[in-house]
């Protein structure tokens, strides 16, 4: 088996370095076809792992790869931690991830950078692999970082536009600003358990739960809760949770195939597996789960809310996606990491979908992505218009789609929970739902229905986009329909056995699953509860207010234009950002380096002390004046000083 | 093999070398850059056995060669390495030999003096660090600052001279102290031994009073915040070259001396002013940071860059005693070591390949400001893409030798407190933002001007240095195992040794 874990990581790898460095050699097709294929090899072997691990119940794999070093008897090791959480990510991405691929051929058809391209992301697709299939936080580090760096390169695609590559360095130093409380939760793993292995970590767990830690003197703390804090500070930064979300909308200036892969279905959620991952840690400290219930919750409302009044169809879904991962940072606050790992599934799909949708529909507008200037394209775009539907009904959570079940589950478990925050949670989770509804459908009739509002020019040439954009949709579509039937073993059946842990006095699931009586029964149940409605409401609220009334809109916007002001200036991050630390880091570089260096440093101490010298020597110099009769004198009072000071000679007696 | 004196041949080969091109210069017929070349390889070559041939097994001096030098005063020409020397040593051959094709078509003034000055710098930076006598030591010390300073004044930018007497009078400053510690030393024991001076016995205000003689010599050397604004005049007017062999190998002899004699000769004092040290390398860390964060000039941000960088070598040099109050035993003090030291040679080949690719620029542009460039990547995107990599490396990206150093560091201050390796660690953030934001400016962007719409991309000899190190500064990511297995056993004797006190 060691053999396959191996290929799958490494076939995207071999991909990516042809496509990359062999570009010019293989040719525009010679580099998709590297890497579609490296891509596909990936897939199948997951599905085969999937088969022998989960169908034919074999067991969990465990291994080095090899040492990267042994540092004062610790270990650092790359390895492969395959057990079923890990295969459920292997697939969602693997999949996820040839679906776009294929969807790039069309998608980049034109663009010079294509082989660069298909090079990034199958590197992208090696180091998201390395990630969730790690089995120690050295190497989770990596892949966390590497699909960081992926990220910045292809949110930076298109290097010339001066808004892609503020973006991604934006991008990336507020990633850093997550990794930066990683590292160091990484480092206290290190101090407390003196190794990196995850099975290792977690089996001495339960007896650090005393441990404490002084990070202010005189107040100790319990070092889990701090060093669960710490590597949700990392989750923040790559799940873009509040405050570190900022950079999602902008990462909107990439490729759309990228934002579906990376800015929704898969590296977004890294943060998402990592807790999971870390369930044996996070379930022994309450303030952090409560922690991280509450910053799930304000990014889960606060951030759908923005999506009301954007008008750019990606960032429409970014914000969704902002939104949605909140709900998935809740699940997990509450500690129903099932739940939130099996979101993560649905919302991967329906995610990725609703991204490659929108896509289609840039293609076809030729490159316009204001809402405002489309309308009607139900009839030209059939195929794209009927799996955007599938994808919104999915994300508003309709009953019997794949977002219905995972959303759902999520809602009840926050109705379960009693720890801190939960309260707090469950309003902004419902409240959620509606706004979800709302903007979700506010788009798609902005875009499909109502009347068209371009030139005749863009008409003429609006047509649905080749099979190798349409495809993909479609094959998305049917997991966004199916998977939420897999609600039974993955969210209240033991699929995840022994990978995610939960203490008996959080297991909200638990409670869940005792009510759990199959699908139909979850459906029948959930159209009873106040989330169906208000997704029904929201939809319908989206319904008459844009198609029918219009005007409704931009009464509401006149009305509470204040509250429209704090939506559209996005509650002031980016501005907050923008003055006080972008601004505030080269104002104190400046003025460290003016007053530090050259003034003090340079000028007082260095030139300083050379003038010192040359004022000195100045006044010396006359010393040397060339007379005899000066020297002589100086010579007699010399030797009577020198006399006075032997033997102490006084002139008086 | 052992029965050849390998240390002798790869410090003499390359003077000798470089005798030679200054011989063939004075007939026009020869060309110096070939035979330097030669040189060059050869003495990386021969280098190799040190690494092939070591026993990572003991901390004991390998290949040691010991020879009479002067009776009178007991001083003796005595070589050897460690698990510490040795990685220095091969760095120093490699980076040679990169310098010298760096300097193939550039440098058309004098060439044969220039060529002749790497090689012999070259000897005398490897003397450096296999002397085992601290009189040899000083001699090689002073003697390789010599043609350093020939390289600035001679082949440097406008303001050479500035910068060459600022270089000059830092360094000699701090190495008249040492000199006078030495000697000191050598009354006390009667010879010149530095192995001799580990055990010297000291009482606390000698310990003190030497410890500060060394600090101002390494201090300047490696260098540490605040004797450390030499370094960015040096760098701006040295030629592309010379800043690859300050940053890659002179920063490093600083980092050396800390190891070599502050730490094994003075551990009381070095537990009694070990806070001093900290502070100055998070300072260097964080202040230089943000200082590097203004820089208009590459070659200055580059060289604010090492600073920040060499903050980390510090630090994981001395966190052992804190680590000692802190817990009780010196674990972690290995790892912060090692971590100082796999940081000077990552931080070897990264800054190395930052200068070169700011070197390239400047072949090309005679510019070094960051507001002259802007979308390199339009005409160069064979160089765009080696640039991103060694930025991504400066920044300490995992998989890259640039995280490994820094990451070993951080673990080991955590376990001493929680706030140095909080401050040790905002170079995530900072070092991302000053490489990546010169990047943006430099690499990114549409094409600014027509100078950069006329830039031709790397040549062969450009691509082969610069892929050479690429290699390194990914195989040293991946796989740092080897590295940290040759200096294990030297480092946790060292620790062993300062844990004790000597009074």
């Amino acid at each position: 088996m060691e053999t396959i874990y191996l290929a799958i990581v490494l076939s995207p790898l071999i991909g990516s370095l042809l496509a990359g460095l062999f570009g010019k050699v293989i040719g525009r097709s010679g580099a998709h076809w590297v890497t579609i294929i490296g891509v596909a090899v990936s897939f199948v072997l997951s599905v085969y792992v999937f088969k022998h691990m989960v169908i034919d119940g074999g067991e969990s794999f465990n291994g080095t790869v090899y040492t990267w070093m042994v540092a004062e008897g610790m270990r650092l090791e790359v390895g492969f931690l395959v057990d079923r959480l890990t295969v459920l990510m292997m697939m969602v991405v693997t999949f996820v991830s040839l679906m776009v691929h294929v969807y790039t051929v069309g998608y980049m058809h034109d663009d010079p950078g294509y082989q660069r391209f298909f090079s990034y992301i199958s590197l992208f697709t090696f180091s998201m692999l390395m990630l969730v299939m790690s089995n120690n936080f050295m190497q989770l580090f990596f892949g966390w970082e590497a699909v960081g760096l992926v990220s910045y390169l292809l949110i930076g695609f298109w290097y010339k536009r001066p808004s892609a590559i503020y973006a991604n360095l934006k991008a990336f130093l507020v990633n850093r600003v997550g990794d930066f409380g990683f590292l160091l939760g990484i480092a206290a793993i290190a101090m407390y358990f003196n190794t990196l292995d995850y099975a290792e970590v977690f089996a001495a767990a339960p007896s650090m739960s005393d441990a404490t830690i002084e990070v202010f003197e005189g107040v100790p703390w319990s070092a889990l809760t701090l060093i669960c804090i710490l590597l949700f500070i990392g989750a923040m930064g790559k799940s873009a949770q509040v405050p570190l979300h900022v950079w999602l909308p902008d990462s909107m200036e990439g490729p759309t195939p990228i934002s579906a892969l990376i800015h929704a279905a898969t590296m977004v959620t890294a943060g998402i597996f990592m807790v999971a991952r870390m369930s044996p840690l996070f379930e022994l400290s309450e303030t952090a789960l409560s922690v991280v219930l509450v910053i799930g919750s304000i990014t889960a409302l606060f951030m759908g809310l923005l999506g009301l009044v954007q008008n750019d169809i990606k960032r429409v879904v970014a914000y969704s996606t902002l939104s949605q991962l909140g709900y998935m940072t809740v699940a997990l606050g509450v500690s129903a990491y099932s739940a939130g790992i099996f979101h993560l599934m649905t919302h991967a799909f329906f995610k990725a979908l609703l991204f490659l949708a929108a896509g289609s529909v840039i293609i076809a507008m030729h490159h316009e992505q204001d809402i405002r200037k489309m309308g009607g394209l139900k009839k030209y775009l059939p195929i794209t218009y009927w799996t955007s539907l599938i994808g919104s009904l999915a994300l508003i959570g309709f009953p019997g789609l794949a977002g219905f079940f995972s959303k759902d589950t999520i809602i009840e478990a926050v109705h379960a929970s009693h720890i801190a925050g939960s309260g707090f949670a469950y309003v902004s989770v419902l409240l959620g739902v509606f706004v979800t509804a709302l903007y979700s459908f506010r788009m798609f009739f902005l875009v499909f229905h109502t009347n068209e509002r371009f030139d005749a020019h863009t008409r003429e040439h609006l047509h649905e986009p080749p099979a190798v954009v349409t495809v993909p949709l479609i094959l998305l579509a049917v997991p966004s329909v199916l998977a939420g039937y897999w609600i039974d073993p993955v969210v209240f059946g033991d699929y995840f056995g022994s990978a995610i842990q939960v203490s008996a006095s959080h297991d909200v699931i638990g409670h869940l699953a005792e009510e759990f009586h199959g699908a139909a029964g979850f459906i029948l149940h959930g159209i009873q509860g106040p989330a169906f409605w208000l997704a029904m409401a929201g939809l319908l609220t989206a319904w008459y207010v844009y198609t029918r009334q219009p005007d409704l809109a931009n009464q509401a916007r006149n009305r509470f234009s204040l509250v429209y002001r704090v939506l559209q200036n996005k509650y002031g991050f980016d501005r907050f950002n923008e003055i006080v630390f972008a601004g505030g880091a080269r104002a104190v570089g400046w003025i460290l380096w003016k007053l530090g260096d050259v003034l003090f440093i340079d000028g007082l101490l260095v030139n300083g002390s050379a003038r010192v010298v040359g004022w000195f020597s100045g006044i010396v110099r006359h010393v040397q004046s060339g007379y005899l009769y000066h020297y002589a004198f100086s010579m007699i009072i010399g030797l009577l000083l020198l006399l006075w000071w032997t033997i102490g000679f006084v002139p008086n007696g | 093999m052992s029965e050849l004196p390998i240390l002798s041949i790869v410090i003499w080969l390359p003077i000798i070398g470089g005798l030679v091109v200054l011989a063939a210069s004075e007939c026009d017929c020869l060309n110096p850059r070939p035979i330097a070349l030669g040189f060059a390889v050869l003495t990386f070559l021969l280098s190799l056995p040190l690494y092939t041939g070591f026993d990572v097994g003991t901390a004991a001096m390998q290949f040691e060669e010991r020879a009479s030098w002067i009776e009178t005063f007991n001083i003796w020409y005595h070589l050897g390495v460690d698990g510490i020397s040795m990685p220095l040593i091969i760095l120093t051959t490699f980076t040679t030999v990169l310098v010298v094709l760096a300097g193939w078509e550039v440098i058309r003034k004098k060439p044969a003096q220039y060529f002749a000055a790497f090689l012999i710098m070259e000897g005398l930076m490897i003397g450096v660090f296999a002397a085992l006598d601290a009189m040899l030591f000083y001699v090689f010390w002073e003697g390789m600052l010599i043609p350093m300073f020939l390289i600035i004044g001679v082949w440097g930018g406008p303001r050479r001279v500035y910068a060459t007497i600022k270089f000059f009078l830092y360094t000699f400053l701090g190495s008249v102290f040492m000199l006078v510690a030495l000697i000191y030393m050598y009354t006390r024991s009667g010879s010149f031994e530095i192995l001799d001076f580990h055990v010297l016995r000291l009482g606390l205000t000698e310990q003190i009073l030497i410890f500060i003689a060394f600090l101002m010599a390494f201090a300047v050397k490696v260098p540490m915040w605040p004797v450390h604004t030499w370094l960015p005049d040096a760098h701006v007017e040295a030629p592309t070259g010379g800043s690859v062999i300050l940053a890659a190998i002179m920063l490093k002899i600083g980092g050396y001396g800390f190891l070599r004699f502050s730490l094994p000769i003075t551990p009381d004092a070095s537990n009694e002013l070990d806070w001093l040290i900290i502070f100055m390398s998070l300072v260097a860390v964080v202040y230089i940071g943000f200082v590097a964060l203004v820089q208009g000039d590459m070659k200055k941000l580059i060289a604010y860059s090492s600073i920040a960088h060499m903050g980390f070598v510090t630090l994981g040099f001395f966190l052992v005693y804190t680590l000692m109050d802190a817990n009780g035993s010196t674990s972690g003090a290995v790892l912060g070591i090692e971590g100082g030291m796999v940081q000077m040679v990552s931080h070897g080949f990264i800054s190395a390949a930052m200068f070169l690719c700011v070197g390239v620029l400047y072949d090309r542009m005679h510019s070094r400001e960051i507001s002259d460039y802007g979308g390199v990547a339009n005409t160069m995107p064979v160089f765009a893409a080696f640039m991103m990599l060694f930025a991504m490396a400066n920044a300490g990206l995992p998989g890259t030798s640039g995280f490994v150093g820094e990451f070993m560091v951080i673990l080991a201050s955590f376990k001493a407190s929680f706030w140095i390796a909080f401050l040790a660690a905002t170079t995530l953030i900072l070092g991302a933002a000053y490489t990546l934001w010169m990047v943006k400016r430099v690499v990114f962007g549409d094409i600014a001007n027509d100078k950069v719409a006329a830039l031709k991309d790397i040549n062969g000899r450009e691509a082969l240095i610069l892929g050479s190190l690429a290699f390194m500064v990914l195989l040293l990511g991946l796989w740092p195992g080897p590295l940290v297995e040759v200096m294990e056993a030297s480092v946790k004797n060292l620790v062993a040794h300062i844990a004790i006190s000597k009074l």
